[in-house]
């Protein structure tokens, strides 16, 4: 276990000492302490590293992931995981807005609850929110699936388009284009992996599904804005 | 008198100007369609421009340099305030983001044909980065959009530069359209959009708004990309003045500022004609910005929107930019609306010259299309060398008209070097009208 | 555009270190706000007086000043002058009478605050500057607001930044940009209200005092401001007792809140939070867009 002080090293020589490793490095386990807020902690790695970091993040933590797992014994600030293309990103508290923005794949786990815009242009990456998730979720999600164990807020999966949502609580809206939708054998399947995955005790049954109506994929007269 | 119809004057029937026979037309297809119009390009509208600025030229005060043998550099280095590895380019001419799917991947490779033989770069746009547009392209600036299609940490430290647009000069305040008939195979799997949808992007990033927040967004670009490449921040032509401020408080070593003549792909034409200031109107205001913080020439400015010819580059280097940009003049140079064509222009309802429907992807010169035919017109190498010659020669005016200024870089050119020939083009460069020493809204003078 | 900081103390026994932790918190924000810094503090209450604080660019021009006024008002007056701004005591029932008084002795010098316990001060600069020109690290109080500004359409002055004052011991500070706050500008100048900035923020505090005026809570006020103020913010207000929090609709601009037995605070970011007592152990959320939030003691 490398152990890294964020105060005292700097967010530079972090973030240059983590995408510096290899596929094939012996240094897997890496600890960043004193991260009291700071922004872009562990961004733009590509490794099968496994970074903690000890406290809450600022903007943006673990953005860009490649193969890393990044665990965050804490909450994380707007944008955690942003544009995530594979590896693990688990936040132990809450997340800010934005979580899992634009992410291309790999699974985000929030043991807490998820603010605003969780999910939003997501396109391919995995998100399991175990609390629940703010106002505007998935806004123009593209693809992957969006787990909410709790409630969703207003909007929900506004203008989305291919990604499934899953919603095991209340949904305070659907945003414009978002249906409930049929839960099929195939769902359940990838909801039962998901759920396992991540570590949460839910059965899929208890979850709803929602996706798009596909209305505002061909511009006409009633849905142009 | 006898009565005689034929030998009474008649009252010639006359046009309306407020209701003319475009607006008309177009009142009729909105109450056809109950949709409104979509089309590419930029302001078609007159307005003010740099044709209305002339250049004194050097005589008795001043001297002139010497055509081909005395010195007049064209180079430029952008990117110089926090970037390892700051752009250098041969000339202050680049070349704007287009996405592959706005134009074919034919298209986007000759574009970095051309910009890469004539020394300079090219820019992808809405729709992520091609390996064919990045094989060709020495110098290649990689857009950061609201959309994010195909964005990944790999092709951004494959970029030379990163570009994070905020707006551009077509639409100010609006996102990226892209029409279902250019969504094709390719084009859907790189932004993982399903195929044949019209697509709309976001017009506000998805994880940033505003410039507090945009000052962390480049943190950790900066981060992913190892503190090397030069950010530029791209606005369209609102309000220069805060807009230039903020983006340089936020941490953009270059400004990209894209007056209302810039090109789009396709929106709304009332977006293009409505919204939005002139070039000419934006540059004084983003210099004095500048200025005012310290950061002229620190700070590098592009300008672009309605970019024509080495006499636009000089003139608006002469206003302060450092470099200038075109999209429209390099779609042309390759040979949109070529009136080879005009036939099938014809067929489109339209005419060489005046096609702008490359949202529909019908291009005849296969450049806005995704049609696998269509784009096979076009001839990458072919292409590329027409927009190297372009950009040859407006290097070559550009430098002309320094030399004639008596100037040994085109960047020592002047706002002082210009008159303007109408009171609307002096007001919006502040420089004099020609033949007296005064513009509307210069300090201490009176009307 | 900017950052925001807020601490409303539950414990008694911080209020000696209120001035020390926002000053902490503000310096924290001023990567979001570089231009301007300011600061409101909510000191002890001492029943039947009230203070001013007023700003002049000269602080020789204060010189004199409380005797100047003691005779106009008839009544003891003391004047604690700090760098450009000068906080004067005076009985409660003088603090009108003193602001016209002003007018006359000092007419270049600008009213921040006026109340029971609310003081305001702010200047051009970076915040750690600023605080340490007004000595705001050893300021006491109950509660306090503080901000750091990047201007966006408006200039970089003294006037210009925040916070602003809605009316006696209120104040307000922004993060975000409004859109109509020009016609609303015109519309209160209508009403009598007067805006002496080109700030959208100062227009917002102008509107809460004037539907204040009317009769309206702050609270009401605030809800009204859903309606009539277009654009993106996040509103931090303080009062004499307690502070709130609003944000827009939409709610882009971050907001970060945080509560514990002793306190309750607020950031821009988790950032300003770090140094909080007990912030690991802290409840920590985020604000719903369109709600008003309030605390009071």
């Amino acid at each position: 276990m490398q152990t890294f002080d964020l105060e005292a090293q700097g967010l530079r020589a972090l973030n240059e000492t983590l995408q510096a490793q290899s596929q094939q490095t012996n240094e897997t386990a890496w600890e960043i302490v004193n991260p009291r807020g700071s922004h872009a902690i562990a961004v733009g790695l590509d490794a099968p590293i496994e970074v903690t970091v000890k406290g809450s993040t600022g903007y943006y933590c673990a953005g860009m992931n490649k193969q890393a797992t990044v665990h965050v014994k804490g909450s994380a600030g707007p944008g955690v995981a942003e544009n995530m293309m594979s590896g693990t990103v688990i936040v132990e508290g809450d997340a800010s807005q934005y979580a899992g923005a634009t992410g291309h794949g790999g699974l985000l786990v929030i043991k807490g609850n998820a603010s605003s815009r969780c999910g939003i242009s997501m396109k391919g990456i995995d998100i399991v929110v175990q609390g629940n998730v703010g106002h505007m979720s998935a806004f123009m999600a593209q693809k992957g699936n969006l787990v909410v164990c709790g409630d969703a807020g207003d909007a929900l999966g506004d203008s989305i388009y291919e990604a499934r949502l899953f919603v095991r609580g209340q949904v305070k809206s659907l945003g414009a284009d978002c249906i409930e939708k049929e839960m099929r054998p195939e769902h359940l399947e990838t909801l039962r992996d998901l759920l396992e995955r991540s570590g949460v005790d839910a059965r899929p049954e208890e979850f709803r599904r929602y996706g798009s109506a596909r209305q505002l994929y061909t511009f006409d007269i009633d849905n142009a804005y | 008198m006898a009565k005689d119809d034929k030998h009474v004057p008649r009252t010639m029937p006359v046009y309306s100007s407020t209701f003319t026979p475009e607006v008309n037309a177009e009142i009729r297809r909105a109450a056809a369609t109950g949709i409104y119009d979509i089309r590419g390009g930029g302001a078609k509208r007159r307005v003010p421009h740099f044709d209305d600025l002339l250049f004194l030229g050097a005589s008795m005060s001043r001297y002139p340099l010497e055509g081909y043998r005395e010195r007049c550099d064209t180079n430029v280095v952008l990117g110089t305030r926090f970037a390892k590895k700051p752009i250098e380019l041969a000339i202050p001419i680049t070349i704007a983001g287009m996405s592959f799917g706005a134009l074919s991947a034919q298209a986007k490779e000759a574009l970095g044909r051309g910009a890469s033989a004539a020394g300079t770069s090219t820019t992808t746009g809405d729709g992520g980065m091609t390996p064919e547009e990045r094989g060709q392209s020495k110098t290649l600036v990689y857009q950061y959009l609201p959309s994010r299609y195909g964005m990944n940490p790999d092709d951004l430290r494959k970029a030379d530069a990163i570009e994070v647009v905020v707006g551009q000069g077509a639409k100010p305040g609006g996102g990226g359209m892209l029409l279902g008939q250019k969504i094709s195979d390719r084009v859907a799997e790189m932004r993982d959009l399903p195929k044949g949808i019209d697509q709309r992007s976001a017009c506000r990033h998805p994880d940033w708004t505003g410039p507090d927040d945009l000052e962390i967004k480049i943190l950790e670009l900066r981060e992913i990309t190892n503190w090397e490449k030069p950010i530029y921040v791209k606005v369209g032509g609102a309000r220069p003045y805060f807009d230039t401020t903020l983006a340089v408080k936020a941490g953009a070593d270059v400004v990209v500022l894209d007056g209302m003549q810039g090109g789009t792909a396709a929106t709304q034409d009332v977006f293009i004609e409505h919204v939005g200031q002139p070039t000419l109107a934006c540059i004084r205001d983003a210099v004095r910005a500048l200025q005012d913080l310290n950061m002229h020439r620190e700070v590098q400015l592009i300008v672009s929107g309605g970019i024509r010819s080495g006499a636009d580059v000089a003139k608006a280097l002469a206003l302060g930019a450092d470099a200038v940009s075109i999209g429209t003049a390099a779609m042309i140079a390759m040979g949109d609306n070529d009136p080879k064509w005009e036939a099938e222009y014809e067929k489109l309802g339209s005419t060489a010259g005046a096609y702008d429907d490359w949202h529909e992807g019908r291009d005849p010169a296969g450049i806005s299309t995704q049609d696998p035919e269509l784009a096979a017109r076009l001839d990458p190498v072919e292409a590329g060398r027409r927009l190297r010659n372009y950009l040859k020669v407006m290097a070559l005016e550009c430098q002309t008209l320094a030399r004639a200024c008596g100037k040994n870089h085109v960047q020592h050119l002047e706002p002082e070097d210009l008159v303007a020939l109408t009171l609307e083009a002096a007001a919006m460069a502040q420089v004099p009208l020609a033949g007296t020493n005064w513009w509307p809204g210069k300090p201490g003078a009176t009307f | 555009m900017c950052g925001i900081v807020g601490l409303f103390l539950k414990d008694k026994s911080l209020e000696p270190k209120l001035g020390e932790m926002l000053t902490d918190m503000l310096i924290t924000m001023s990567d979001r706000g570089p231009d301007s810094a300011g600061i409101a503090v909510y000191g002890t209450d001492r029943d039947g007086f009230a203070k001013l604080t007023v700003q002049a660019d000269d602080p020789a021009r204060f010189a004199g000043l409380d005797d100047e006024l003691s005779q106009v008002l008839g009544c003891d007056v003391t004047l604690r002058a700090k760098d450009t701004h000068a906080v004067i005591d005076l009985p409660e029932d003088k603090l009108a009478p003193a602001r016209e008084a002003l007018k006359e002795l000092r007419p270049e010098a600008r009213v921040m605050s006026a109340g029971e316990v609310i003081e305001i001060y702010k200047e051009v600069g970076l915040p750690g500057d600023v605080a340490k020109r007004f000595d705001i690290p050893h300021l006491q109080g109950t509660h306090g607001i503080g901000h750091t500004r990047m201007a966006t359409e408006s200039a970089v002055t003294t006037l210009g930044a925040h916070p602003f004052s809605t009316g006696p011991d209120q104040c307000l500070v922004h993060n975000g940009s409004l859109s109509n706050h020009n016609s609303l500008r015109r519309k209160l100048a209508r009403e009598g209200v007067r805006v002496e900035t080109e700030n959208d923020t100062e227009v917002a505090a102008a509107y809460l005092t004037w539907k204040m005026q009317q009769g309206h809570s702050l609270g009401e006020a605030l809800e009204s401001g859903l309606e009539d103020l277009d654009g993106f913010y996040t509103f931090v207000v303080g009062t004499k007792d307690g502070f709130g929090v609003l944000r827009d609709p939409i709610a882009c601009k971050p907001a970060v809140m945080a509560e514990t037995d002793q306190y309750v605070a607020f950031g821009s970011e988790y950032r300003a939070l770090v140094n909080l007592p007990g912030i690991e152990d802290a409840r920590v959320w985020e604000p719903e867009p369109a709600t008003v939030y309030f605390w009071k003691h």
